[in-house]
């Protein structure tokens, strides 16, 4: 078993026999069930069906959180038992103050902008002879990781001083007007805000997508009726698109909320959280991987997890009850 | 469709649940990286290799900080290695590798071997467990071929664990030797000439957007280091060697009047408009070049001086002349008189993860003299192996350098913030660095580097 255990390739041909084993159990499982009826048949069949979805999400999900809310009540190294001064730390810290607050800019404008944004581009192309076309501009930053957009944006922001030559986008623009060059990575507390124009440039075409395919299934019958009694556009988008597509409305912005709320790739790449535009999530990774102190961290990150669970509880309870775009 | 196949439809999928759950426990789908390009195997000599054994089918992982270029040749370096032992070494470069590496450890995926920059993070992982104390033989090759100090770095509570890589020294000016004449400027001995010079080329250049100093100091997770290096050079000027061992070790607060002044003096450089950041704009603009580009503008005649340590050679675009007389060549940072000749080094120590015999045949290799001259002569970097012919050494500067490392009267100190605590040494010194540099006053960041020491 150790010398099984002690290489990769050892490791890998255990998990081959282990899945091997695993195939034949859930098989005599599975054969054996033909023979029964009624309620044990079918707890049996969700047994086969649920039991390895149950074990990845133990595995995967339930223990590490258990974990790291036991280590958030330890010290850096997970020694001794320190009770709640992690947590005092966490909310008079300067640094993590800061975090929190730039934590919730982000929360607050992404969601907001990017849902906005889409909508309105929805609509305004909707049933146009472009929209296909349209709708791809928008939904392609989608396709591009937080890291690459990163990087893609760190050029396009990067400032030279007055006498250089501009390699930004924005600051070549901006001298070629006239005007002075501006740090726009570096001035707090602008600089949040340019970070999140990144990650609404990504999440607008998300929000675009599903709430154009939410206005297509608003019933004709209900759009010719509001045209008959003669409603302006206004009237219309206020009373018969936006009530009509609610729901979507709700799971896109916290959707959104979700990944905004553990957002890291784009400071991480684009200013490092440096120049006070730090945020939980790539402070957690300071604190637990750079500065090696897993307390720090892992109260952060059950911070992260608190701030999280509403937001998923919510958004899970109106899929739900939203059965159009369930799985969008 | 049967009902048997039915039945197999979510068997199958579910044995795939479970495979990826084991997998996640023991992939080596981390490891990365693509062998050095190995020589045919009938041109070299292997006996030299023979006392490392034959290994049929092995490979070893190696995980570093080390990228493009540099890893190209340090891949070059063991290829000879490889063809004779049989044993292919695969070598992962990270610009994230302080943090990746805990990351890897601690979740059971440790590289077989890693090239660690910091004793401070080696000392963590020694601690933690993962790092394994070096056999006898890795040893004996160390006290052959290092001082003391050297194995000092990589021995803790007395068992010795990492032998030294590669040595670099970082009390090095890089300039231009060619806009040094055509100005009439002198190579300065000590540090006020040094000032002088700045004021002159300042006054000279005014106008034309040329600046004395250039500097950067963004560097991925690691963005802040070049400044501390700075720092670390000025303390050991301006306070001398003993009040550098008791800052690093913190036997004084980390905000002492003498390291005020000590990071005053190199803002007297770094913060002033007039001096830097020549090629890219201000003071401020140092926070986001990145130490890789910030030497370049020295080439067009941008910038006159850039303060970085040996390595730096291999960043100069091809077909740039390094020498005396040259595009591009470096002189020592000068210190206070002529006779103080303090010198701030740095280095890489090889940690093993585990006890296999391939493993420990390679970290025994690169610990060896010939391994040292081997990696010597392709070129960029320097070693304080006493085995180094500095002959080998691919430029004037390298061997300049060598010379003053092997130099047993030379007063070196390590990298000050590689040796502390890394929550210090890879975080608040890093961090606050990058606030001073952006415009923060010196007292209020030393205060709160002090303030972020780990209580122990």
């Amino acid at each position: 078993m150790d010398a099984l255990l002690g290489s990769k390739t050892g490791q890998l041909t255990l998990a081959l026999m282990a899945l091997v084993a695993l195939v034949v159990v859930l098989m005599v499982v599975a054969a054996g069930l033909e023979r029964l009826r009624g309620r044990v048949r079918s707890l049996g069949t969700l047994a086969v069906f649920v039991g390895p979805a149950l074990l990845l999400l133990g595995v995967g999900l339930i223990y590490p959180a258990l974990r790291t809310i036991m280590m958030s009540f330890y010290d850096g190294q997970t020694e001794n038992f320190v009770g709640l001064s992690n947590y005092i730390w966490m909310f008079t810290h300067d640094d993590t103050l800061r975090s929190f607050l730039n934590t919730f800019a982000w929360v607050l404008l992404v969601p907001t902008l990017s849902t906005a944004i889409g909508l309105v581009y929805a609509i305004l192309v909707d049933g146009k002879r472009f929209e296909k076309t349209a709708k791809s501009l928008l939904f392609m930053p989608m396709a591009i990781s937080f890291v690459g957009a990163g990087i893609i944006w760190k050029f396009v922001y990067d400032f030279r001083g007055a006498a250089q030559e501009q390699i930004g986008l924005l600051n070549a623009m901006i001298t070629g007007l006239g005007f002075d060059p501006v740090r726009f990575l570096q001035d707090a507390p602008m600089n949040t805000v340019y970070l999140l124009v990144v990650m609404i440039w990504i999440q607008a075409g998300f929000a675009m997508v599903l709430l154009s395919a939410a206005i297509k299934a608003i019933p004709s019958d209900i759009v010719e009726a509001a045209r008959l009694d003669g409603v302006s556009p206004w009237q219309m988008f206020r009373s018969i698109t936006v009530p009509s597509i609610q729901p979507t409305l709700v799971v896109v912005a916290t959707t959104i909320t979700i990944a905004t709320l553990k957002v890291f790739d784009i400071t991480r790449t684009m200013t490092g959280a440096r120049f006070d535009t730090q945020v939980l999530a790539n402070q957690m990774y300071d604190y637990s991987f750079t500065f090696g102190n897993n307390g720090y961290g892992s109260a952060l990150a059950v911070a992260i997890f608190v701030l999280v669970i509403p937001i998923v509880v919510y958004n899970s309870r109106q899929m739900v009850r939203n059965r159009e775009v369930r799985g969008g | 469709m049967s009902t048997r196949f039915r039945r197999l439809g979510p068997t199958l999928a579910a044995a795939s649940a479970l495979a990826l759950v084991l997998g996640a426990c023991g992939a080596d789908s981390l490891d990365g990286g693509g062998g050095g390009g190995a020589t045919d195997a009938s041109d070299v000599d292997c006996s030299v290799f023979e006392e490392y054994g034959t290994f049929e089918g092995e490979s070893v992982s190696i995980f570093s900080s080390i990228r493009e270029v540099e890893a190209d040749q340090l891949e070059q370096s063991w290829a000879d290695f490889e063809s004779c032992t049989g044993i292919e070494v695969e070598h992962n470069g990270s610009g994230e590798f302080e943090q990746q590496l805990v990351v890897q450890a601690e979740g059971g995926n440790a590289p077989d071997l890693a090239i660690i920059p910091q004793p401070g993070l080696l000392q963590r992982m020694v601690e933690a467990g993962h790092v394994l104390p070096a056999t006898d033989e890795v040893e004996a090759k160390v006290d052959e071929g290092w001082n003391e100090d050297w194995k000092a770095y990589g021995t803790f509570e007395d068992e010795f664990y990492a032998a030294p890589l590669m040595a670099s020294v970082k009390s090095f000016v890089w300039y231009s030797p060619s806009a040094f004449s055509e100005g009439g400027y002198e190579i300065p001995e000590t540090w006020d000439e040094l000032m002088d010079l700045t004021e002159q080329i300042a006054v000279d250049q005014e106008g034309t957007g040329a600046k004395p100093w250039c500097y950067g100091i963004e560097s991925g997770g690691a963005t802040g280091w070049p400044a501390t290096d700075f720092i670390e050079d000025m303390v050991l000027r301006t306070a001398g060697p003993e009040v550098y061992d008791q800052w690093v070790a913190h036997e004084i607060p980390f905000n002492d009047p003498a390291i005020v002044e000590a990071t005053n003096a190199a803002g007297a450089i770094l913060k002033d408009d007039r001096y830097v950041n020549g090629g890219f704009g201000d003071s401020r603009t140092i926070a986001t070049t990145s130490f890789n580009d910030a030497g370049l503008p020295i080439l067009d005649g941008e910038c006159y001086m850039y303060r970085m340590a040996s390595f730096y050679e291999a960043q100069w675009p091809e077909g740039t002349d390094v020498s005396e007389n040259g595009d591009v060549f470096a002189f020592y940072l000068p210190g206070e008189t002529t006779e103080e000749k303090p010198l701030l080094v740095a280095g890489e120590f090889v940690g093993a993860f585990n006890d296999r015999d391939a493993t420990q045949a390679v970290q025994a290799y690169l610990a060896s003299g010939h391994w040292a001259n081997s990696r010597v002569s392709i070129g960029g970097v320097t070693s304080a192996n006493k085995a180094v012919d500095p002959a080998n050494a691919s430029s004037d500067v390298l061997r300049l350098a060598i010379e003053l490392l092997q130099d047993e009267s030379a007063v070196a100190r390590f990298d000050g913030s590689d040796m502390m605590p890394s929550e210090i040494g890879a975080g608040a010194f890093w961090t606050g660095m990058v606030e001073w540099v952006n415009g923060e006053d010196t007292e209020p960041v030393l205060t709160d580097i002090e303030n972020a020491w780990p209580q122990s």
